[in-house]
């Protein structure tokens, strides 16, 4: 018992004495980290005061009202909340196969060395700029969308209410086209990440149950389907705050009209318009009350994504980079 | 004969799903290939001497080039590397040196969080910090918006190119009496190098590459910048008002920006390749 | 009870009796160089060392032996403080270095007194042999040119590696051999001449031909320094030690001269270890 009352004595943890250059490069590395931290504060901070005018005159009607005139004075968000949804949605149902469809073959079909060239056309397509996806929507795949696309559609499906109309070529279609382009990228890698990170015994076992290999893919598809969901939303994550390619294929008219072929508007595409036009303090801080709600949706979106794919690969750094 | 018949099906479904798979990769290349396609041929045309010498020509006078926009789009990513390589490669060095910790973890998913937010979002932030004090358009505010979208790409590279340098090194440093310090910067930083030059390089091009933050504070100028807290042009915002200009030689100057855009990220990604090659 | 009173035991002698005096009589007695006191190192909630108590006299080598997981190793980084860079991890207890306690010091003093090998050779990579020996040198400020190449000359001379090295000193440090990489890394330790050098089974990634030259080293490095070694090798502890440690499951069980406990443990369970009967 002699020993215990010894270890008392000195029970107290050493608290060791460091160097003085590696405490200050720690603080300093810290400080820089909390920087990081901070700066999302400091964004939704300085939105919400400048844009306290617009709060404080429309309340919670901003989000709900369809009514967008500078003349009047009267401002709500809602044309550009719902072109934003639409055309992320569309976006998402035409990239998601696809995309899904890309990391069944990376993972389950294509030989070991396609991996290299892949993430490197990944990496290009995530890198082109958005302009230049602009560029082209605007001058090559309108055109072609309003000479073949439009027509075939409301020749056959005409009926459905959302392809009725006139071609115009710039609208919610063309507006959702691009984006599905700029979302594959990211929903391509991220799904291919996750259905690596499915244990080999899930397919395995099936496999050996005597199913095809394409069952045994369902089934590791149907297992890593979190993951993908995250993929998925961040796709949305990206598809929401997209600009310039969505400004110039999307038409730029406030209106909620159910057809695809209507021309529609963004907010990221109404900031980008009228920002610089806008005169009145009134009409700079609904838009900036826009960018704020944006902000708001957008840290949702990747806060919820980043949380799916992370629970599901348990590592942080899947899709990183994009 | 009616359980064949299942198999035969069964079979079938195998085929014809793995043929859709194979066929969305085909989907996906096709834009890909035509974007390069349609910047090369209608970019090359305009691409001459004059583009990276030459001022824009007022409306009507043909030819001119784009050398303002040029050395803008330099300086204004310049301004931003100030501002986002430094905060980017410290938290990057904490996230990875000191950074098995829940506060660690909070800052490393806001980064990424951070790398969600929009780019315009940042250019409307910009706008509040900048030019409402200023009251009025500048390359600072600019330089700002993009040193902000540059932060996140920076600090997740740094991280994960330090963290690809094994621990044993670190150790061997420490143990001869090298400060941590000085272990981090001359022999871990050199070691993870090509990766963190090459993780700087992927934000100057996303930086070179945006217009969206680019409108409404640095705006655009049609001559040479005279100072930095005056409107400065840029690549990028030049190619969106010149491809929705009526003019065609207007038009065919922006194909021709386009293409230096889209040929700074084919070099850059190329780059990329060879620097996080695995060398552990 | 029996267990509590076993281990007051170890604690009185190994507090008094200094290995390696007691063999020659004539000789002067050897200072203490590292006492560690009740010491107690922790991972989180995981005891690593129980309440160690023992003292390593100047000059000598000291191995440490037992089973993998037995703490020889973390009692090893405690020494020169690399136990602190686990995350989480705590130290309780007394450690002192010429009497005066290694956790109230600069820990970069601390190692620059205490180096360290480590169990891989680990030279800079993006380092020659030259740079690979300047580099503790250099980093800690010295900067006249003829002296760095003086001390990296005599290092690698007393590391046994010049004679190998001296016509390729600008080639990468990686492009040796093991054995070499790990003599480079001796050499390295040895050029901001520490008093203390602690190896971590410092020839266990070897081929016995580059073992022995290693340990041919440390007999030679004993004479200038202090030498503690963990190994698993209990031949090579016999053959390089003057004093041995046994450690299992994080206790000292036993601590006298390396003739002693390999021809007479005290203990039952040193014996059953040195013979192969467990671990």
């Amino acid at each position: 018992m002699v020993s215990s009352s010894r270890l008392e004595l000195t029970a107290e943890p050493k608290i060791a004495m460091q160097n003085f250059g590696d405490s200050l490069f720690k603080y300093l590395t810290t400080f820089f980290a909390a920087l990081v931290l901070l700066l999302i504060g400091v964004m939704a901070y300085e939105m919400y005061a400048t844009s306290s005018l617009s709060i404080e005159k429309f309340g919670w009607s901003f989000l709900t009202s369809s009514e967008w005139d500078p003349v009047m004075e009267q401002y709500g968000a809602l044309p550009f909340i719902y072109g934003t949804l639409v055309s992320s949605l569309l976006a998402l149902i035409l990239a998601l196969p696809v995309g899904v469809g890309i990391a069944v073959f990376l993972t389950e079909l294509a030989p070991p060395w396609l991996e290299r060239p892949f993430s490197f056309i990944v990496e290009l397509l995530a890198g082109i700029p958005s302009i230049v996806y602009g560029l082209w929507g605007f001058f090559v795949m309108v055109p072609w969308i309003r000479s073949s696309v439009e027509p075939f559609l409301s020749e056959n499906f005409g009926f459905i209410p959302l392809f009725e109309g006139a071609p115009y070529g710039v609208g919610m279609l063309a507006a959702g086209v691009i984006l599905s382009i700029m979302v594959l990228p990211i929903i391509a890698s991220i799904s291919r990440d996750v259905l690596n990170a499915v244990p080999v015994s899930q397919k395995e076992a099936a496999l050996a149950l005597g199913s095809t290999r394409w069952e045994a893919t369902r089934i590791a598809i149907s297992y890593s389907r979190s993951g993908i969901l995250g993929a998925t939303i961040l796709g949305l994550g990206r598809a929401l705050g997209e600009t310039m390619a969505v400004t110039m294929v999307i038409g730029n008219r406030p209106e909620i009209k159910l057809s695809l072929f209507e021309p529609g508007y963004t907010m990221a595409s109404v900031l980008a318009n009228e920002f610089t036009e806008a005169t009145s303090e009134m009409y700079i801080s609904a838009l900036i009350e826009i960018a704020l709600v944006l902000f708001i949706v957008a840290i949702l979106v990747n806060a919820i994504a980043r949380l799916l794919v992370w629970s599901f690969t348990r590592t942080s750094n899947v899709g990183g980079r994009l | 004969m009616e359980r064949t018949m299942f198999f035969h099906y069964r079979k079938f479904k195998n085929l014809f799903m793995y043929g859709l798979c194979m066929l969305s990769v085909g989907v996906a290349l096709v834009p890909l290939l035509l974007i390069f396609y349609h910047t090369i041929s209608l970019g090359v045309s305009a691409l001459n001497v004059d583009f990276f010498t030459q001022l824009p020509k007022p409306v009507g006078e043909s030819g001119g080039g784009l050398a303002n926009a040029i050395v803008g789009t330099l300086i204004l990513v310049g301004l931003g590397s100030i501002i986002g390589l430094p905060v980017g490669i410290l938290a990057g060095i904490y996230l990875s040196e000191f950074g098995n910790n829940k506060f660690a973890a909070a800052v490393r998913f806001m980064t990424d969080v951070l790398n969600g937010v929009p780019s315009i979002v940042t250019g409307v932030v910009a706008y509040t910090i900048v030019v409402l004090p200023m009251k009025h358009f500048s390359a600072y505010a600019g330089g700002f918006a993009l040193g902000i979208l540059m932060i996140p790409i920076v600090t997740r590279t740094t991280e994960e190119m330090l963290k690809t340098v094994p621990n044993s090194y670190r150790e061997a440093a420490l143990a001869l009496g090298i400060p941590q310090w000085k272990t981090t910067l001359r022999i871990v930083m050199p070691a993870a190098l090509g990766g963190i030059v090459t993780g700087v390089m992927l934000a100057i091009a996303r930086a070179a590459g945006e217009t969206a933050p680019l409108l409404f504070t640095a705006l655009n100028n049609r001559f040479w910048h005279t100072s930095l807290d005056q409107p400065i042009a840029s690549l990028t915002v030049f190619i969106y008002n010149y491809g929705v200009s009526p003019f065609e030689d207007w038009i065919a100057q922006a194909w021709a920006g386009a293409l230096i855009l889209i040929l700074l990220v084919l070099l850059l990604s190329i780059a990329v390749r060879f620097a996080t090659r695995q060398r552990y | 009870m029996e267990d509590i009173i076993e281990k007051e035991d170890i604690e009185i002698k190994t507090s008094i009796a200094i290995p390696g005096n007691v063999s020659s009589m004539t000789a002067p007695p050897r200072t203490i160089k590292i006492k560690a006191d009740s010491l107690n190192c922790y991972f989180g909630k995981v005891h690593a060392i129980k309440n160690v108590s023992l003292t390593i006299p100047e000059n000598s080598v000291v191995a440490i032996i037992g089973p993998s997981g037995c703490g020889k190793s973390t009692f090893l980084r405690s020494i020169n403080r690399m136990h602190e860079l686990v995350p989480d991890s705590r130290i309780i207890g007394s450690l002192t270095l010429d009497g005066k306690d290694i956790y109230g010091m600069d820990a970069v003093t601390v190692r620059k007194r205490i180096g360290m090998v480590f169990q891989k050779p680990n030279p800079f990579p993006t380092m020659s042999i030259f740079d690979n020996v300047a580099a503790g040198l250099r980093m800690n400020g010295m900067g006249n040119k003829k002296e760095i190449a003086e001390i990296v000359e005599r290092s690698l001379v007393q590391a046994a590696l010049w004679n190998e090295v001296k016509d390729s000193l600008s080639k990468s440090g990686v492009s040796l051999s093991g054995g070499q990489q790990q003599r480079l890394c001796i050499a390295r330790t040895l050029a901001v001449n520490p008093e203390v050098i602690l190896m971590d089974e410092p020839a266990s990634a070897l081929d016995p031909l580059s073992t022995a030259k290693i340990e041919e080293l440390i007999h030679a490095l004993k004479h200038r320094y202090t030498v503690v070694i963990v190994t698993h090798n209990m031949q090579q502890a016999a053959r390089v030690s003057d004093a041995t440690a046994f450690f299992y499951m994080g206790e000292l069980i036993e601590y006298d001269e390396t003739k002693k406990i390999f021809t007479m443990p005290a203990k039952k369970q040193t014996e059953d270890y040195i013979t192969g009967r467990f671990g």
